[in-house]
């Protein structure tokens, strides 16, 4: 509970109707699309302006109250967990898209709107944005930025952290930041925009962003390949990036994924295949089609046993939305899914896949494999029961090892989804002492007072586990075990 | 805690289906299609919040109070958030869960009460009664009190939307289907059934492609009877024997929509028999509302101790169609009017709006709209948000008027937006409720809302003409 005096000085900034502590409130603010994790905040606001914003975090830093800021909600990594309570800032009623530059190709907007609507409205216009988490139709922009969001077309044109141009932010004392703008080329100093950017609401509360556009493609085609070897469908993956092609989507679901997603959007996917990669290209159309001709070769030469090539890009649209819906159909499996989004240099995704499947059989959990194979990014989720404390021991042992051998090839933690919570105890495998080191006097420097977003990023580092049977696999000489603890 | 909420709390935790509440993973994908949540932007109004409130009440994180209970109850029922689930999550059966809990722990305040009895239990299931309610009816239209009431201002004495809703009202002879089919004197025969019970039978016109029974529904048969006949015209004109029941009764939405289980059983188990007996191939229903629980039947009575009845209301469940689903799919295609006419700015426009329950529950989308678009004299014009729910949801109109409206003049912009002069629905509860609309957007002179069987009624060749 705030106390009563906080109350009022929140209200003055937003109005009655705007800020809420009522039980029903705290509970539906209480979690985020995380499994396992729930802690409730003392209130919830809602602003409408940057000043507002400012406004509030000026009170919540006097007062030392932790602040959460929070988009849609739809995060995997607990970022807005209140995990030591404080206010929750819900950014949706700051969703104006402020404009759409078409001379300098770039669109402004406030940080609360949702990335699907963006889309939409950017497109009309003839434009392209290209980042699409599989969560566009609920998160926001200022939710992607905050965690460096990827999607199906990492690939070919990135991530949202190589689109953000310039940010508006709210620093933990209250006063108003504005870095880089519409600008393609900025050597002005520290790039405080890319510090921002993933900073998962750690740093500063993001109001208003700049990002670059692209024209439009004017030509999209797409096609599904089939495997009955999974193996075969991840060397595919390799092969074609080694041939130096770069389709704009390069999806990779196995069996049970298939299955599951099949069953809730009734599109006619392989459900007997092994393995499908669902495969996109654009630009023009005489390059389309080549890159589609040579692409339907390496598959089949790597072992596709069937490709099926969409008549229409409704068709396309359609195998592309489905897979968006992967994760959450997954849970039609079993109660709980577990996703991480270990990601590897690309020319190991045949190697990973197999290690996945490995841990999986090691620990004795059902682990299904799907995600963006073509930028490396695999997201493999176990099926698993919140309520079997024993299975979720398995299920954690088993995602260690998957982090370590991702970090062994070369990898990292997580491509696309952020440390948040879940993460944390691994956020130094990553980036070693000296990265923890250098994140945490950034902290330290911005947010002295540790309000904003507290107990995300920084955790006590979790012991790595000792294995001797995959270094070969995985190409390393030595095995580690040391056990690092955070500064 | 609060003893009442103790008690709810309790009976919570005993009836709401734990695996559905961990099945919600909190994607969230199911908000963009929550009407509430659109009209709020708050998690709580949200189908992920509900969820995780009823969560949370069962895992003794929260106390079921007011404010609980008023969210449930902003909850439309509409189950457009279940297509958009890809976990599969049974939203529906949550919410009837906490409904039933919610009914059988506390009671309603005054006003609410006297309406769920009045309506629920002493008039929707004795079909005598609501056909006394028609007579009534129509007598107030006729007599020209309907007329003395709107002028005299006697209407002004009941809440606005009461009154406007109530010059959203159709006109009603108080004649039901039966009685209108035979005054026409269309062709029908009488038989019994093994156990005695009657059947109006009604040939199919030309061969005979399928015998369906004909759920006449009791609001419909009362206020909508003329669309029945149109149904009935439509199905036979297509190749269907028709067969009505006289021991069907209220389908029971309403009551399991409101929390009242028991009585829904009831009802359910009636029709079950009556149609059992009729010895059908589908069962014809033409109000989205009653089909889609007459589709979960088998879910509704799957606990029942009589194993024979839960069995036959699996065959019952599978037997239901809408009327759109038998006339595209299964009929004889029917004969266009304007055959040659083309598509020239004389077609009418139309728009269509989806009944909740036919598009989410029964999954019936296409078939209406394909109906009317293979027409050459209809040019259909698709309604932006046609899949968000309108706000009328059974009697929650009633008890939820602020929300129910703003929904209303929400969807009535986007109608306006189309340019239709006819916005065609599948449902009388929404026919209803976009008359309504029409009467607070100041449409009338303009736009016509009509249920799909008598807009098809007129653009159609049928051998039987009404004069
Ligand atoms: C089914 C499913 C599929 C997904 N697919 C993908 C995918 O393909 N690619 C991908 O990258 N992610 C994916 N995600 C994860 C998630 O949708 C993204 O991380 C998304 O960017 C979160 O946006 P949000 O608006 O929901 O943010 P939230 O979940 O509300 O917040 C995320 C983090 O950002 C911070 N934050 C939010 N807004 C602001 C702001 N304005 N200023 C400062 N900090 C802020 C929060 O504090 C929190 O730490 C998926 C999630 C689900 C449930
Ligand atoms: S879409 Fe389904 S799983 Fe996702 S939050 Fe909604 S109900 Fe839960
Ligand atoms: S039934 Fe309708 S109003 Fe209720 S939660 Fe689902 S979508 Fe929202």
């Amino acid at each position: 509970m705030l106390e009563s005096v906080i109350r009022e000085l929140l209200i003055k900034v937003v109005g009655g109707e705007w800020f809420k502590d009522d039980p029903e409130s705290l509970v539906s603010y209480s979690y985020d699309a995380t499994p396992l994790y729930q802690a409730m905040p003392d209130g919830v606001i809602f602003p409408e302006s940057t000043q507002q914003v400012s406004d509030i975090v000026k009170i919540c830093s006097k007062h030392r109250i932790p602040v959460i800021t929070r988009g849609a909600g739809s995060n995997l990594c607990g970022g807005t967990i209140p995990l030591q309570g404080g206010l929750v800032v819900v950014m949706t009623r700051m969703n104006k898209l402020l404009e759409i530059d078409s001379d300098n190709l770039t669109a402004t907007f406030q940080t609360g709107l949702n990335t699907k609507q963006f889309h939409l409205a950017v497109e009309r216009t003839g434009l392209f944005y290209p980042p699409d988490p599989s969560s566009m139709i609920i998160c926001t922009m200022g939710g992607n930025i905050a965690l460096g969001a990827g999607g199906l077309r990492g690939l070919k044109y990135g991530t949202t952290k190589d689109y953000v141009l310039g940010l508006e932010a709210v620093l933990p004392d209250g006063s108003i930041l504005r870095t880089g703008g519409k600008l393609v080329k900025d050597a002005a100093g520290y790039d405080l925009t890319r510090l921002l950017v993933g900073s998962g609401g750690t740093l500063a509360i993001l109001t208003e962003a700049t990002v670059k556009l692209i024209p439009k493609p004017s030509y999209r085609k797409a096609m599904v390949a089939v495997y009955d070897d999974l193996h075969a469908a991840a060397r595919t993956v390799s092969n074609i990036i080694a041939h130096h092609i770069f389709p704009c989507t390069l999806e990779f679901m196995d069996q049970p994924t298939l299955q599951v997603v099949e069953d809730f959007a009734k599109i006619g996917l392989p459900v007997h295949a092994k393995a499908m990669l669902a495969i996109e290209q654009d630009g023009n159309a005489d390059d389309v089609e080549r890159d589609l001709k040579q692409l339907e070769e390496i598959c089949l030469a790597s072992g596709a046993v069937q490709l099926n090539i969409a008549k229409t890009p409704e068709e396309g649209a359609k195998v592309m939305e489905a897979r968006r819906s992967a994760l959450a159909a997954l849970s039609r499996l079993r109660p709980t899914t577990i996703l991480e989004d270990a990601t590897v240099p690309r020319s190991k995704i045949a190697d990973m896949v197999l290690e996945v499947q490995r841990i999986a059989q090691k620990y004795d959990v059902q682990i299904c494999t799907f995600g963006h194979a073509g930028d490396g990014n695999l997201h493999p989720t176990a099926m698993t029961d919140a309520r079997d404390p024993e299975e979720i021991h398995r299920v954690e042992q088993a995602f260690a090892e998957i982090f370590e051998v991702a970090i062994a090839m070369g990898g990292t933690i997580t491509g696309e989804h952020g440390v948040g919570i879940v993460k944390a105890p691994y956020l130094e495998w990553k980036v070693g002492e000296a990265g923890i080191k250098m994140m945490k006097s950034i902290k330290d420097a911005i947010d002295p007072h540790q309000i904003m977003n507290p107990g995300k990023l920084f955790a006590e580092t979790r012991k790595r586990i000792i294995y001797q049977d995959r270094t070969e696999a995985v190409g390393r000489t030595t095995t580690q075990d040391e056990e690092i603890q955070t500064p | 805690m609060n003893s009442t909420h103790e008690k709810l709390a309790q009976s919570l935790k005993l009836t709401l289906d734990e695996d559905q509440l961990t099945n919600c993973m909190r994607c969230g994908f199911c908000q963009t299609a929550c009407p509430t949540f659109i009209e709020t932007g708050l998690e709580a109004a949200s189908p992920r919040g509900r969820i995780a409130l009823m969560k949370a009440v069962v895992d003794g994180l929260m106390e079921p109070d007011e404010s609980f209970r008023s969210q449930m109850d902003l909850c439309l029922g509409c189950r457009a958030c279940e297509p958009a689930c890809p976990s599969d999550v049974k939203y529906g059966q949550l919410i009837e869960q906490t409904r039933a809990a919610i009914a059988a722990e506390k009671p309603y305040s005054m006003p609410v009460r006297i309406v769920r009895k009045t309506f629920l239990q002493g008039v929707f299931p004795h079909r005598r009664r609501l056909k006394l309610i028609g007579k009534t009816l129509s007598f107030y239209q006729k007599s020209g009190l309907q007329k003395f009431a709107r002028n005299s201002g006697a209407m002004k004495l009941f809440p606005d939307h009461l009154q406007q809703l109530e010059q959203a009202l159709p006109d009603v002879s108080g004649d039901g289907l039966e009685e209108l089919w035979s005054k026409a004197g269309f062709p029908y025969r009488r038989e019994t059934t093994d156990s005695g019970s009657g059947l109006m039978v009604i040939p199919a016109a030309g061969d005979t492609v399928g015998r369906v029974g004909m759920f006449r529904g009791c609001i419909m048969d009362v206020m909508f009877a003329p669309t029945n006949v149109n149904t009935v015209r439509l199905l036979r004109q297509a190749g269907f024997e028709i067969v009505i029941p006289e021991e069907q009764v209220c389908c029971g939405a309403l009551h399991a929509h409101a929390g009242e289980m028991g009585d829904a059983k009831q009802l359910a188990g009636r029709n079950i028999w009556a149609f059992g007996e009729a010895n059908v191939d589908y069962i014809a229903s033409n109000a989205g509302g009653c089909g889609a629980l007459l589709k979960e039947y088998d879910h509704l009575m799957h606990a029942e101790p009589d194993e024979r009845l839960s069995q036959a209301a699996v065959r019952f469940a599978d037997q239901v169609k809408d009327i759109s689903e038998l006339l595209h799919n299964l009929g004889r295609p029917l004969e266009p009017i304007h055959a040659e006419a083309g598509k020239d700015d004389a077609a009418v426009a139309v728009t269509y709006q989806d009944s909740c329950h036919l598009r989410n529950v029964m999954r019936v989308q296409g078939e209406p709209r394909q109906l009317m678009s293979q027409l050459p004299g209809v040019q259909l014009c698709e309604l932006q948000g046609a899949e968000v729910c309108c706000g009328s949801a059974g009697i929650y109109n009633l008890t939820q008027t602020e929300m129910s409206t703003t929904l209303l003049d929400h969807k009535m912009e986007h109608v306006e937006a189309t340019g239709a002069k006819v916005i065609v629905t599948s449902n009388p509860g929404c026919l209803l409720q976009m008359k309504w609309g029409i009467e607070r957007a100041g449409l009338q002179n303009g736009v016509e809302a009509v249920h799909l069987a008598d807009f098809l009624a007129k653009q159609v060749r049928i051998e039987d003409q009404l004069d």
